[in-house]
């Protein structure tokens, strides 16, 4: 047996082509859960055969709103807040495109968290990642609405006297057809539920936990191995379980799955058979 | 792989043998692939890359079984594994 290391291509990962090359290394902090869910994005949009040239992607501000910038495809960087109008518009014009929107928990779910939750309760079709990090990472890790109940940050030095909210029961809530979550460690249940998201009909929703060493982390003495860990051992993977049971609490244990797979019209599909009826 | 039971069907099982390769300059030095290898292939280097981070080195080449793992958990695109060619003349029992 001889190894074969192939020269001409040692240098080529295989998410290569899919990557604005000229703009790697990205900007996220090192241990910066971010990579991770993009790169299972990528994988999942690589293994969906779809035809690259309808499937977009689209971001809001924040750390994670820099992932349009860095895939190879048609994608935009909006507005603070802004990404879900801004697919929903791409959307409905071109109602062939598959578009993905990817951003953070402060971009989908605080300034744009109306724009969240009519998208769902409109079952518009497309397929929303919200990386989840707990804080607003870009800003220099300020309270967010996803922040646990006690959890340290520059605006709570004492602990976060609120409750976060439940993402899967919000986006259930308001009528999202497919909800999960999933953790960067279990990325290849990510990959795998991303694909699924893309392939469904309808408004699709999985919030991915990852961790934030340089803000989070710090404050609430967290290096991201040890994020990696609590991930590994407090995380129950519970397909199906009821939404209104997915509060975030890293202590007591992360209910992890999918949670909402079910089928209903989607906007288009409403729109078309009320207004445009056959005489 | 720590193992907590040896599998019955381990010794006529075949696993799939890979190669490993890295992006030095890409890599920050997370140590995600490091710790999350389930074969324990990789270590952390000596060497700086440009940017002043420990990239991982390959420890047990012949360990590594071509998960993925290392390449799918990385955050920065700097690490990806490929299965190892056999070579069919030097080792010809071995068919497609
Ligand atoms: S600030 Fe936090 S979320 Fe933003 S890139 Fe750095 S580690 Fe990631
Ligand atoms: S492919 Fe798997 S076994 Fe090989 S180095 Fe990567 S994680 Fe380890
Ligand atoms: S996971 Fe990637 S960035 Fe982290 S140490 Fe390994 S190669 Fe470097």
């Amino acid at each position: 047996m001889s190894i074969q290391s192939d020269q001409s291509d040692q240098q080529t990962h295989p998410l290569d082509d899919l990557l604005r090359k000229d703009r790697i290394p990205h900007i996220w902090c090192p241990g910066c859960g971010i990579g991770t869910a993009f790169s299972a994005c990528l994988y999942a949009i690589k293994s969906s055969k779809l035809d690259l040239d309808h499937v977009s992607m689209v971001s809001g501000i924040g750390c994670s709103g820099r992932g349009a910038g860095y895939i190879n495809l048609d994608s935009f960087h909006t507005t603070h807040g802004r990404a879900i109008p801004f697919a929903t518009g791409l959307k409905l014009a071109n109602p062939d495109l598959t578009v993905v929107v990817f951003s953070g928990d402060g971009d989908l779910f605080a300034i744009g968290g109306n724009h969240f939750i009519h998208a769902a309760r409109r079952n518009m079709d497309l397929t929303v990642i919200c990386v989840n990090n707990l804080n607003y990472g870009m800003t220099g890790g300020q309270v967010a609405a996803t922040t646990p109940h006690l959890a340290k940050t520059t605006t709570t030095p004492a602990g976060n006297p609120e409750t976060p909210f439940n993402l899967p029961l919000l986006a259930y809530a308001s009528g999202a057809t497919y909800v999960a979550r999933w953790t960067i460690l279990h990325t290849r249940d990510l990959t795998e539920s991303i694909g699924e998201a893309i392939q469904k009909k309808g408004f699709s929703f999985i919030e991915v936990l990852a961790p934030c060493p340089v803000n989070y982390g710090r404050r609430n003495k967290l290096k991201p191995l040890d994020v990696l860990r609590i991930y590994q051992e407090k995380s129950i993977i519970k397909h199906f379980a009821s939404p209104s049971e997915l509060h975030l609490d890293l202590e007591k244990g992360i209910t992890l799955g999918k949670f909402v797979d079910q089928d209903k019209p989607t906007w288009l599909d409403m729109y078309y058979k009320t207004t445009r009826k056959k005489s | 792989m720590e193992l907590w039971r040896i599998p019955l069907d381990r010794d006529h099982i075949q696993t799939m043998q890979g190669v490993v390769y890295i992006l030095d300059e890409r890599c920050k030095g997370c140590g995600y692939c490091i710790e999350f290898c389930p074969k324990k292939v990789l270590g952390v280097s000596k060497h700086f890359n440009r940017k002043g981070y420990h990239p991982p080195i390959v420890k047990h080449q012949t360990e590594c079984v071509n998960c993925h793992f290392c390449e799918i958990i990385c955050p920065e695109f700097a690490i990806y594994s490929k299965p190892l060619s056999v070579t069919e003349s030097q080792n010809p029992q071995v068919t497609v």
